[in-house]
């Protein structure tokens, strides 16, 4: 756990840099992290952001790709366009959410 | 009479109908539906394709898992009407029912990913987790002299977890005992970031692959399979000569078209209770369920333990007063006669230690010895005989931090 400063807020990263909180989250936060893992954010990501952030309020779980394709209409697809390699772990990480279970 | 309706006598199924039967209330009668005249002990289709199993000790009749006075349906479920607390049948009939479990598992659907079942499949493209699928790869492997072999797991969660790594390293053991392990490469392919999901498990399952000569390719989400190589959606190839990939893993179909069911149909339940989101008088129970632990007959004989006791007082009008921990109890057979045992549960990972007395064992935890990969071979006739029957089992069914080493004080011996 550690606090850091990010968009001007103090927020608080778990050991693997995913925020603990999700109501710490902002636009402005979400931006900077992703430019921490080289992304700059489009309208494409937001609407991919945008939908997991209300599917956790919903469910409690952040999506899995199978559900941001079925439930979100990302496709998988375009999740690896968007988020390269690691598109479900990128995804909650700018969004906010905790890192997606990982299904033992 | 009031009725408690079984949807599937697998492992789940059986475990409960042989607890709950010594233990309802007289107003009380069990039915079952179950499509299958044999169980399947699927333990053993992982040993199946190295020949070290007798395929013929594999099935036992369905029938006499199941106790006297219980009604038996053979049939395969079309849909549950929740509001109308009843289930019909493929074949029209309906059963009514006051309280209903669902136990229905999950399936490999080579159907799911585009090129699986076509040309190739069970001939260089093959499954373990079906007997059929089991026996085809049983004589690709005897009939394999060398070239990359890829083992693949196509996307979480799956049936027993571990298995398809237990098959990578019983696939290096077999290779090197017919003297041609340097004339095969042996990949594995994971969805996953590592070998395994938790981080000490993952490390240490990792290790033992790099140690076999083993390649690891992670983050891999298949796309299609095409001209012989696995494709990912970020437009990876990884070819094989002979692929063993485990296909996706869904629940029964009905349970989506019950309107119970997530995207991978498995139903949607409580964590601690196993009651369906929304009803008061529906369970899942086993692989069904969703549920975020391991999808393994270790998780639905612990989960069965806390079930029988909550839904006894569930009936009987009072709070459920238990809740499940998650916990799971996995061996991991590494080859060479020898095999792992981890042990698990929602909050905490697989660690180190010893297993079920705390330092005294005599089962090792995350390491490789001769007397796990003999519990792994005694586990066969504990199955039937003690925990098919539902009779008490000599370990707690709440996982234990007793005797394990916490995380942070692993040092450099894992």
């Amino acid at each position: 756990m550690s606090d850091v400063l990010v968009a001007g807020t103090q927020i608080t990263l778990d050991d693997e840099g995913f925020l603990t909180d999700p109501s710490e989250w902002s636009p402005d936060v979400a931006s900077e992290l992703a430019a921490n893992i080289g992304l700059e954010l489009s309208d494409e990501h937001w609407a991919a952001i945008n939908f997991a952030r209300t599917d956790f309020e919903e469910n409690g779980e952040t999506p899995t790709l199978r559900r941001m394709a079925q439930a979100g209409g990302v496709s998988t697809k375009e999740m690896f366009r968007l988020f390269p390699k690691k598109p479900a772990k990128k995804m909650a990480y700018v969004a906010g959410l905790p890192k997606p279970v990982g299904c033992v | 009479m009031k009725r408690l309706l079984i949807l599937g006598s697998g492992t789940a199924g059986t475990i409960i109908v042989n607890k709950l039967h010594r233990r309802l209330p007289e107003d009380w009668e069990i039915h079952v539906v179950e499509p299958s005249r044999e169980h399947l002990y699927q333990p053993g289709l992982l040993f199946l394709p190295f020949g070290r199993i007798d395929p013929r000790n594999l099935h036992r009749e369905t029938e006499a898992f199941l106790p006297k006075g219980v009604t038996r349906w053979t049939g395969t479920v079309q849909r549950v009407v929740p509001d109308g607390d009843k289930v019909e049948l493929e074949d029209g009939t309906v059963i009514e029912y006051d309280q209903l479990v669902i136990a229905t598992g999950t399936t490999p659907r080579p159907d799911q990913t585009p090129g699986m079942t076509g040309p190739g499949w069970r001939e260089t493209i093959h499954d373990f987790y079906t007997y059929e699928g089991a026996l085809a790869l049983w004589e690709a492997l005897r009939n394999f002299e060398g070239g990359r072999l890829v083992v693949h797991v196509s996307e979480m969660p799956i049936k027993c977890p571990v298995a398809p790594l237990e098959f990578a390293f019983l696939a290096d053991d077999h290779f090197r005992e017919l003297g041609i392990r340097d004339d095969v490469d042996i990949v594995y392919v994971t969805p996953l970031s590592g070998a395994f999901t938790k981080p000490v498990a993952s490390r240490r399952l990792g290790d033992m692959l790099s140690r076999r000569r083993i390649e690891l390719e992670t983050d891999f989400y298949v796309e299609r399979i095409e001209d012989g190589a696995l494709w990912s959606y970020d437009e990876r190839e990884v070819p094989f000569d002979l692929l063993v990939t485990v296909p996706v893993n869904m629940g029964a179909k009905f349970v989506g078209e019950s309107g119970l069911g997530d995207e991978l149909d498995f139903v949607k339940v409580d964590q601690g209770t196993f009651l369906a989101e929304g009803y008061e008088n529906i369970f899942a129970i086993g692989d069904a369920a969703a549920l975020p632990t391991s999808k393994a007959g270790s998780v639905a004989h612990f989960a069965a333990d806390v079930f029988v006791e909550n839904f006894l007082e569930h009936i009987a009008g009072l709070p459920m007063t238990r809740r499940f921990d998650g916990h799971a109890n996995c061996f991991v057979e590494a080859g060479g006669g020898k095999a792992l045992l981890i042990d698990f549960n929602y909050d905490t990972e697989p660690l180190p230690g010893k297993y079920p007395l705390a330092s005294i064992g005599p089962l090792s935890l995350l390491k490789e010895t001769r007397a796990n990969h003999l519990g792994k071979l005694a586990f066969e006739k504990i199955y039937w005989n003690v925990l098919l029957p539902g009779r008490p089992m000599p370990v707690a069914s709440e996982m234990s931090m007793a005797g394990k080493i916490p995380a942070d004080q692993i040092g450099d011996e894992l």
